[in-house]
C-alpha cells in the first residue's frame, strides 16, 4: 500500500464572512500527480498556499509527510518545492544567481545542470526580468526541484507557454513522477490535467464537486458523444434536422455539433440527411467526452446545457 | 553562512546593477557632493569645515531613505518574499542584509568624499579618525534601519515617498548640513533635534572635527544608537511576508516609537 504523502482533512479557510474553502478532504499518495481544478475563486490557490505554509487554516488539518505546514515551517522547506504563479524572483537576479542563492538556503549543491536541462544554459547570466514568460516558468520549475523535494506544488506551470515548452515541462513532470516525487498541480488547462494527472479534484465554490482519475470522471458524466459535422453546402446549418439519440445540438462556425447517446444511430442518419439534400461531407469528428466537457458540466451546468438547443 | 554570503553578495551587486539604486547609492550623492563643493565652499565659509560629514549624510540619506525602502515594498508586492518564505529564507536575513549592504555602499562613497574633499574643496579633515569612523558606522546603521522600517511599514511606493521625504527634506534644511544648528532660531533648533542628521552632525563636530558642539556629543551617540536599535527591532517585528496574507498583525503606527529618542532629545537638549 502506498503512503499518503499529502493529507488534507476537513480543511476550511474563511476571510471574514467569505468562505474560500469549505471543509475539503483529500489525500495524495507518493509518486502521484494530483490535479486541482476549478474556475477562478474556487479555492485552488487558497488550498495550494495553505499547503505551502503561506496561509493558516481556519479549521481542519493539512499535512505533508506528517508535517503541519503552518506549525512546522522550518521542516516543511526541505520537503516541498513550489513553482508559484507569480514570478517570485527579483527582476535583477540571473538564473545562475538564483540557483546559487536558493540552493545555498536549502544547503544543497547548486544544480546548474537543471538550467541546461530546461533550456536556460544560454540565458543563465541574463536578468530575470529580461527572460520570456516561458523561460521564467522554466527557471521557477528548476528552482522548485533543485533541492530534490519529495513533494512539488505547481501553480499553473504551463500558463502562457508555447507548445514546445509545454511538452518539455510535461516530460520533466513525468520524470519526477517516475522517480517517486509527488506533484500537486493546480491548473486551468484541462488537457494538461487529463494528460498528466493520475487523479484530479474539481473544486467549486470552496468544495470538492468531483474527484477521481480523469477517466473515472469523464465516465461518470452524461456520457454523451460529441459529433461535429461540416458539409459543402452547409445544409445542416440551415436545417438542423432531428437525428436519433441526439439530446443536444449547437451550431458553431461552419460546424453542426450533436451530443449523442449512441453515435451508431446518429452518424448514419446524418449521412442520409446529407445525401437526401445532395450535400457532401467535408469533415466529421466523433469525440468521447473530455475532462474539459466534464469540468464544464460540473462547474457551469447552466452554460453547458443552456448553450445547446 | 554560505547562504548568508550568497544573499549578501547578490544584494550588494543589486545596489550597483539596478539603475535606481545606483543613482541613489552613488551617482546622486557624488554628483551633489561635487556641485556643493564647487558652489557652497565659495558662498558659505561655514560650510567647508563640516563639508565631509554633511556630504556623507546626504549620501546616507539618499542610499537609505530614498533607495532602500522601495525594493522592500516591490518585493512584497511581487510575491518575492512569499517565494523566500517557502524556500526557508528567514525574515532576519531579509531585514539584515540590505542594512549591511547599505553600510558598504555608504562606506565606499564616504571614502571617496573623505579623501577628495580636502584636496579639491579645502574641506575640514577629521582630527579624530576613530570617532569619525564610529559616528559614520553608527549613523549609517541608524539611517539604514530607519529606511528598512519605512519599507516594512509602507503599503506602497507613494507612502515611501511621503515617509522618506518627511525626514530627507527637513534634514537637508534644518539638519545642520548646510547651516550649523546653533545658527538656527530657537524654535527651529528644537525642531531640528527631531532629525537624526542633527545628532550626527553634532557628534562629528564635537568628537571628530574638533569644532564646538551645540550639546554634549555623547548624548548624540546615545540617541542615534537608541533610535537605530529601535528601528531595526521594529522592522523585524512589523515585517510582513505578503501584502495579502498573514499580516504581522501589529499596527504600523508602532514604527513611530523609533522617533521617541529624538523627541526626548528635543525636549531635554533643545533648551
Amino acid at each position: 500500500m502506498q503512503e499518503d504523502v499529502v493529507l488534507v482533512k476537513d480543511f476550511r479557510k474563511a476571510y471574514g464572512e467569505t468562505v474560500a474553502v469549505d471543509g475539503i478532504s483529500f489525500q495524495v499518495q507518493q509518486g502521484e500527480i494530483f490535479g486541482l481544478l476549478g474556475p477562478n475563486g474556487a479555492g485552488k490557490t487558497t488550498t495550494m498556499e495553505s499547503l505551502e505554509g503561506l496561509r493558516q487554516p481556519s479549521s481542519g488539518s493539512l499535512g505533508i509527510l506528517g508535517v503541519d505546514p503552518t506549525r512546522q515551517p522550518q521542516r516543511l522547506h526541505s520537503m516541498i518545492g513550489v513553482q508559484l504563479q507569480s514570478s517570485g524572483l527579483p527582476g535583477s537576479m540571473t538564473p545562475h544567481e538564483a540557483m546559487e542563492f536558493f540552493c545555498a538556503y536549502h544547503q544543497v549543491a547548486p544544480r546548474h545542470d537543471l538550467l541546461e536541462r530546461l533550456g536556460l544554459g544560454d540565458k543563465k547570466l541574463a536578468q530575470f526580468s529580461t527572460l520570456s514568460t516561458g523561460l521564467q516558468r522554466r527557471l521557477a520549475l528548476a528552482l522548485a526541484i533543485a533541492h530534490d523535494p519529495p513533494v512539488v506544488l505547481l501553480d499553473e506551470p504551463t500558463a502562457g507557454l508555447d507548445v514546445g515548452s509545454r511538452v518539455e515541462l510535461h516530460e520533466v513532470m513525468s520524470e519526477l513522477r517516475a522517480k517517486g516525487t509527488t506533484i500537486i498541480l493546480a491548473t486551468h488547462d484541462m488537457a494538461e490535467a487529463e494528460k498528466m494527472a493520475d487523479r484530479v479534484a474539481i473544486l467549486l465554490k470552496g468544495k470538492i464537486a468531483a474527484t477521481g482519475s480523469p477517466t473515472q470522471l469523464t465516465a461518470t458524466g452524461s456520457g454523451l458523444v460529441k459529433i461535429s459535422v461540416s458539409s459543402e453546402a452547409g445544409s445542416l446549418l440551415q436545417n438542423a434536422g432531428v437525428f436519433p439519440a441526439v439530446s443536444q445540438q449547437i451550431i458553431k462556425d461552419e460546424y453542426a455539433i450533436y451530443y449523442s447517446r449512441e453515435e451508431g444511430e446518429t452518424v448514419p442518419a446524418i449521412f442520409d440527411f446529407l445525401k437526401a439534400r445532395d450535400d457532401h461531407l467535408v469533415d466529421l469528428r466523433v469525440e468521447r467526452p473530455s475532462l474539459e466537457d466534464r469540468f464544464l458540466e460540473i462547474t457551469q451546468p447552466d452554460l453547458s446545457n443552456g448553450d445547446k438547443s | 553562512m554560505t547562504a548568508f554570503f550568497h544573499h549578501f553578495m547578490y544584494d550588494f551587486r543589486t545596489g550597483l546593477r539596478d539603475k535606481t539604486l545606483l543613482l541613489m547609492n552613488y551617482l546622486f550623492p557624488l554628483g551633489f557632493y561635487v556641485l556643493m563643493g564647487l558652489l557652497m565652499t565659495g558662498l558659505n565659509p561655514t560650510f567647508a569645515p563640516t563639508m565631509i560629514p554633511a556630504m556623507i549624510l546626504v549620501a546616507m540619506m539618499a542610499c537609505t531613505l530614498l533607495g532602500l525602502p522601495n525594493p522592500v515594498v516591490e518585493s512584497r508586492e511581487a510575491g518575492i518574499f512569499r517565494s523566500f518564505k517557502i524556500n526557508g529564507i528567514p525574515a532576519l536575513s531579509i531585514i539584515t542584509i540590505p542594512v549591511l549592504t547599505s553600510l558598504v555602499h555608504i562606506i565606499l562613497v564616504s571614502i571617496i568624499i573623505t579623501f577628495t574633499a580636502g584636496p579639491f574643496f579645502k574641506a575640514g579633515i577629521p582630527v579624530n579618525w576613530g570617532y569619525f569612523v564610529l559616528i559614520l558606522l553608527l549613523t549609517a546603521f541608524t539611517m539604514a534601519s530607519l529606511g528598512m522600517l519605512i519599507g516594512v511599514v509602507s503599503p506602497n511606493s507613494r507612502s515611501i515617498v511621503l515617509f522618506s521625504q518627511a525626514i530627507f527634506l527637513p534634514s537637508m534644511i534644518l539638519g545642520g548640513l548646510m547651516i550649523p544648528s546653533n545658527m538656527l532660531p530657537a524654535s527651529l533648533y528644537r525642531i531640528s533635534l527631531l532629525l537624526p542628521t542633527s545628532y550626527a552632525m553634532n557628534a562629528w563636530r564635537g568628537l571628530a572635527f574638533g569644532l564646538a558642539p551645540t550639546f554634549d556629543p555623547r548624548w548624540a551617540l546615545l540617541i542615534l544608537l537608541a533610535s537605530g536599535v529601535i528601528a531595526f527591532v521594529l522592522a523585524i517585528y512589523l515585517f510582513n511576508w505578503d501584502s495579502k496574507n498573514q499580516r504581522s498583525g501589529h499596527s504600523p503606527f508602532l514604527a513611530l516609537l523609533t522617533l521617541l529618542p529624538f523627541v526626548l532629545g528635543a525636549i531635554l537638549l533643545g533648551v
